[in-house]
């Protein structure tokens, strides 16, 4: 165990010194959720009360916390196809470290970078007018950095298999858009017809959005809270067992 | 414990690759058999896909066989594959480091893995550096390095943690004449210095020549022949000697006293040209010059060539080593003209 802690730490901190190497990836990363908070958010201040809520942002931010979880770790595979490229994947499988610390490092450093952007998300948001509970903001943020760290492991998973960005590109856009609109992460989905309601029910990550919004309405007893909290739980033990899986994985 | 750093029987591996809706299995080794000492240098020389690179891959634990067994390093490479990794270092093709990170990061991180601690790795790190010539460039990221720096600093990770087995996959390819023999130099010193045993690919048969004690030659996933390079060569049938009459008439003399030498083969004439293979080629060229001088016989040019490992690979497998992995091609068409 202790081997595992030891190595998950030295890849973290590699992997975290990568990323602050390249600074303008987490600005650019940032920059849509952003504009998103500054150029959209204005739009909803007045239809606020049809959206479910007193404050418009108290709405929107959850959303967009959850967006900034989703998109911005499910590319970082990306970054692991570079890596596999300059041989430093193959040259770790050697090393006698835990195949589970050569994921978990680099899915922490996801995790803390998402972490960090959440806070300065709502932080931008502040001064727009966000009013929220702060617990209820802490708790989205943890529970998005979960599900975000989840996602950069089925990330690499997929990276790891596919090893080529021309196959990786398509299947995240295929996969995400359709995810994107269903689990109304710009607009409550209590807006949309019946049939489309029924089809985002389905989407996992609409209850984890719906539980989000609870949270900063400060409503921690809300049903949708329970099941986001339980999808992310589900999809962060899927994430850790598929990445491991596929770095113990031979590559042939 | 096996006295051998490696010894592995019946090595194989297949693979099912798919084309079209069938599929079919591709056994790109084949039941291979080695066994490497303590302090040697081996090379594994063969063509491209002869598998080279899929025996390494097992042998390093990046790759499962799919039949035989293997003890590297002293330990069991099925049953004990952390044992083996821990004890070995492993310099692949592709590189090891992030072209943007500092490259003496790289290498504490890199040993790190291996449980050695920050001060002690910069300390190695440092010492390899200065080995191999990298003094000065603990700061440099990868991207800016030359060929020749970046293959050594692959080199340094794959020695870090101070294994006493080190792979090197194709060591100096792509890099220019005088990057490669600096680098040939610096293997040798590792075993030297450091008595680290070195198992090598390689598909040049210069590097096999000047850096291995022995040679296992592989073609199409089999071991066809192994040994030092001089007695594969010799195993050819010696050497070739050369000689180019002052004119043609004179060839059918030069022939005659050709086959006169000690131990010689048939000769072969054309035109002007005589050849044949004897044992000893400097001795019989000696004693051939002092013969075709007493008997008058005038001679334009001599030349006596050992055989070369390209030699011993056609011999073997009745194709050229430069062929690479394709069969041998027809002859050219104006080798057909008269």
């Amino acid at each position: 165990m202790s081997t595992l802690v030891r190595d998950t730490g030295t890849v973290f901190r590699r992997a975290l010194r990568t990323s602050l190497r390249n600074p303008a990836w987490l600005v650019i990363s940032l920059l849509q959720p952003v504009l998103y908070i500054v150029l959209f958010g204005p739009l909803l201040e007045p239809i606020a009360g049809q959206l479910g809520g007193a404050n418009a942002y108290q709405v929107f931010v959850p959303g967009i916390l959850v967006q900034l979880g989703l998109f911005g770790t499910a590319f970082v595979g990306f970054s692991l196809i570079a890596e596999y490229r300059a041989g430093v994947i193959e040259s770790q499988r050697v090393s006698p470290a835990p195949r589970a610390a050569l994921l978990l490092g680099r899915v922490l450093r996801d995790v803390l970078v998402l972490a960090v952007q959440g806070v300065v998300l709502v932080l931008v948001a502040v001064p727009f007018g966000l009013d929220a509970s702060v617990g209820g903001v802490a708790l989205t943020i943890v529970l998005v950095a979960v599900l975000g760290g989840s996602l950069a492991a089925v990330s690499y998973a997929l990276a790891l298999t596919l090893k080529s960005e021309d196959a990786f590109a398509p299947l995240l856009n295929v996969v995400l858009f359709p995810v994107l609109l269903l689990s109304g992460i710009l607009l409550p989905m209590t807006l949309a017809p019946g049939w489309l309601q029924t089809v985002s029910d389905l989407v996992p990550f609409k209850h984890v959005v719906d539980g989000a919004r609870a949270l900063f309405a400060g409503d921690f007893g809300a049903p949708d809270v329970g099941w986001g909290v339980l999808f992310t739980v589900l999809f962060a033990g899927l994430g850790a067992w598929y990445g491991t899986s596929q770095f113990r994985k031979e590559s042939g | 414990m096996i006295t051998g750093v490696i010894h592995a029987r019946g090595l194989s591996r297949t693979f099912r690759k798919k084309r079209g809706k069938q599929s079919a299995e591709v056994r790109a080794v084949a039941g291979v058999d080695l066994d490497v000492e303590a302090g040697e240098i081996v090379g594994f020389l063969g063509p491209n896909g002869a598998g080279k690179t899929t025996t390494m891959r097992m042998l390093t634990t990046l790759l499962a066989p799919t039949a035989g067994t293997a003890t590297v390093a002293g330990c069991d490479l099925l049953t004990d594959p952390v044992g083996v990794r821990r004890r070995i270092g492993y310099v692949s093709q592709a590189g090891s480091t992030a072209p943007e990170n500092r490259a003496g990061e790289e290498l504490v991180s890199h040993a790190r893995l291996y449980g050695v601690s920050t001060a002690e790795a910069t300390t190695r790190g440092k010492e390899l550096f200065a080995e191999l010539d990298l003094d000065g460039l603990w700061e440099r990221q990868p991207k800016a390095m030359s060929g020749g720096q970046r293959r050594r600093l692959d080199i340094a990770m794959g020695l870090v943690h101070v294994p006493g087995l080190v792979f090197l996959d194709e060591p100096t390819t792509g890099l220019d004449p005088q990057a490669r023999a600096n680098l040939w130099g610096h293997i040798e010193a590792l075993r030297r210095d450091r008595g680290t045993t070195v198992f090598l690919t390689t598909h040049y048969l210069d590097e096999a020549d000047a850096l291995c004690d022995r040679v296992l030659v592989i073609d199409k996933g089999t071991i066809v022949a192994s040994g030092t390079p001089d007695a594969l060569k010799s195993s050819v049938g010696g050497d070739l000697l050369t000689v180019t009459a002052a004119s043609a008439g004179e060839s059918a003399g030069i022939a005659d006293r050709m086959a006169g030498l000690p131990g010689a083969e048939a000769p072969q004439v054309d035109g002007d040209r005589v050849t044949c293979r004897v044992p000893a080629g400097g001795s019989a060229l000696v004693a051939l010059l002092r013969d075709l001088d007493a008997a008058g016989i005038e001679v334009a040019g001599v030349e006596s060539r050992r055989p070369s490992l390209d030699d011993v690979f056609l011999t073997v497998t009745g194709r050229s080593l430069r062929d690479g992995e394709h069969p041998a091609e027809p002859a050219p068409a104006e080798e057909a003209l008269p």
